[in-house]
């Protein structure tokens, strides 16, 4: 990333943004340094109220809910972020593949697509936990099949435009074989789009992934995810509303973090497209 | 002087459309053409666009497949190629777009650029400074990416990558359709000076007249696909009266040479539905019957026309 990308981030949102999502993830890497253990049980010390030496409370089990947050971090971060990884390696072979090649593959790829598009995500993402059972290799599969579609077509549009380029002419005329234009030309002029879609999508699949550990599809205990203790504190909302509140707040904050980055990284990447230069 | 490309009797039809309830429909992009072109020639090809020069330019290439006709380089029947073969024989023919905007990759810069006909060949590339030295571009900018660059300097570029490997034919499609006057005139300098240091052959495709006439050593006028005449000299008086027409509407530059423009009138026939006749008789002044009816053929002389009623010279 040269200087055009960082600039995006000099303004004071899209930089707190980002500080957010830096702390976030080096809280996740960092969650073994926690004092407390999210897992080990004190019933004696169970409901406790935001104080100093639990900072967030402790939910009903006892248990730190500050340690159990980051540690959640962990699971739903690693989750979304490789499934939406999967998706899009996937979603670019398709869509490339589909552009490409055209004829009946590319009717069956759009139809397939416009199919699942059709579908709610988390109707896609609740029958493929059902097929392959709940836990994070099940959740992290549904999230990743769930936004296919969208990189798929996003994929295939691009390379489809790209195609039409006088440039993949002009190196066809020069002796260049498919897999040169694929791979020199096509594919690295689609990246930059199929990136920063990416980068938004992984905030809704964070939502994703707490929606089916709220469910108890997700992570199962005792380890820790956001959508799991929201499930846990939907019980406990009047009697101790703070372990329902910190993870639904953990999620919204980190989501809109993304999105406001996500957005700003758009704004500075249009502003090259225009001059048609490199990401 | 012995010919470097014949091509004789080269059509291309292209299809469109038929889906379930519609029938394909077929259009004749390019009809029939032949010609020859020497080692050390410049020959244009001109006429409106739609006309089917761009066409001609990519099917002499081989960058589409033509339909029918006989195609051959140096003796070699390109059409009979294998794809391995016509790889490395892509070496010694080379095309220059007409839009340097988008016939250069955006993320590569002019070293990579200019790198990419070795690449593709499998050849180490030599030093990109003096690549872009040649087509007097400042060896500095071998680090630049196309965007930091104007019209001019791109089509520069364009230049420097058809002639990278050397080639023998340079098919040039409108190279300085897209640019402005000031550098379309640099930019023929620049062709013309590498035309004498390497001996190259040009295929000029252009609609510019004025240009063509300066340019050119033999003319082929298309229209809908034809040739209609082959001019032997780019300034000999035209014999049909489509080339007339075509020279009458050109821009004089000296205000006092201008006459009226005696604008042709009627439409250009669709090419999905071409008369029976002479494609031109619809809009043509000396069209008689025998015009609307038949179809006049090329005629074999000094200076070939397609008309029945040509005009003196």
């Amino acid at each position: 990333m040269n200087f055009p990308v960082m600039k995006a981030f000099r303004h004071p949102i899209p930089a707190l943004s980002a500080l957010w999502l830096v702390l976030v993830i080096l809280a996740a890497i960092l969650a073994d340094l926690s004092p407390y253990d999210y897992d080990i049980q004190a019933l004696s010390e169970a409901y406790r109220s935001p104080s100093a030496a639990h900072w967030l409370g402790t939910d009903e089990f006892g248990r730190d809910l500050l340690t159990r947050l980051i540690h959640g971090a962990r699971t739903s971060l690693s989750v979304s972020v490789t499934a939406i990884a999967i998706s899009v390696a996937c979603g670019m072979a398709l869509g490339a593949a589909a552009a490409w090649f055209g004829g009946w593959f590319d009717r069956a790829v759009t139809v397939t697509v416009d199919l699942t598009w059709s579908f709610p995500e988390i109707l896609i993402a609740l029958i493929l936990v059902a097929i392959i059972g709940p836990g994070t290799t099940g959740t992290m599969v549904a999230i990743a099949v769930a936004y296919l579609a969208q990189f798929t077509r996003l994929t295939r549009a691009q390379i489809l435009t790209l195609k039409g380029e006088t440039f993949i002419e002009a190196a066809r005329s020069l002796g260049a074989g498919n897999t040169h234009i694929l791979t020199r030309h096509l594919l690295p002029n689609a990246l930059a789009p199929v990136l920063v879609s990416a980068m938004l999508a992984t905030g809704d699949a964070i939502i994703l992934e707490a929606t089916l550990g709220f469910f108890g599809l997700g992570a199962q205990p005792p380890v820790p995810s956001w959508g799991g203790m929201m499930s846990a504190g939907s019980a406990l909302i009047f009697k101790a509303p703070w372990i329902i509140i910190f993870p639904g707040l953990m999620v919204a904050v980190t989501v809109v973090a993304i999105n406001l980055a996500g957005d700003a990284l758009v704004a500075s990447l249009d502003i090259k497209a225009k001059l048609r230069g490199p990401i | 002087m012995s010919d470097l490309l014949s091509v004789t009797g080269l059509t291309k039809r292209f299809q469109s459309g038929g889906g379930l309830f519609q029938r394909p429909r077929a259009m004749m992009a390019v009809r029939e053409v032949s010609f020859t072109l020497a080692r050390g020639e410049v020959l244009g090809v001109v006429g409106e666009s739609g006309c089917g020069k761009s066409t001609l330019a990519r099917l002499v290439l081989r960058l589409i497949e033509p339909t029918g006709g006989e195609l051959r380089f140096d003796g070699t029947d390109l059409r009979a190629l294998s794809p391995a073969a016509l790889r490395k024989m892509r070496q010694r023919m080379a095309m220059v777009f007409q839009d340097p905007y988008s016939s250069l990759d955006p993320r590569f810069t002019l070293a990579q650029i200019l790198a990419e006909p070795f690449a593709v060949q499998g050849q180490t590339p030599p030093d990109p400074g003096a690549m872009l030295e040649t087509v007097g571009l400042p060896a500095t900018m071998a680090q630049s990416h196309p965007h930091q660059l104007s019209g001019g300097q791109r089509q520069r570029v364009g230049i420097a990558r058809a002639l990278a490997l050397s080639p023998d034919l340079v098919v040039l499609d409108e190279p300085t359709a897209s640019l402005d006057v000031s550098i379309q005139a640099q930019i023929v300098a620049l062709l013309t000076r590498l035309r004498q240091d390497r001996g190259l052959t040009y295929l000029f495709i252009s609609h510019d007249l004025g240009l063509v006439r300066y340019f050119c050593d033999r003319v082929l006028v298309m229209y809908l696909g034809a040739v209609v005449e082959v001019l032997p000299r780019a300034d000999a008086p035209p014999r049909h009266p489509y080339t007339a027409a075509l020279q009458a509407s050109a821009f004089v530059p000296d205000p006092a040479q201008r006459r009226t423009l005696a604008a042709l009138t009627g439409e250009i026939p669709s090419p999905f539905d071409l008369p029976p006749g002479c494609a031109f008789a619809g809009r043509c002044p000396r069209a008689s019957d025998l015009c609307r009816t038949r179809r006049p053929a090329l005629d074999q002389g000094p200076h070939p026309v397609a008309c029945f009623h040509p005009l003196k010279d």
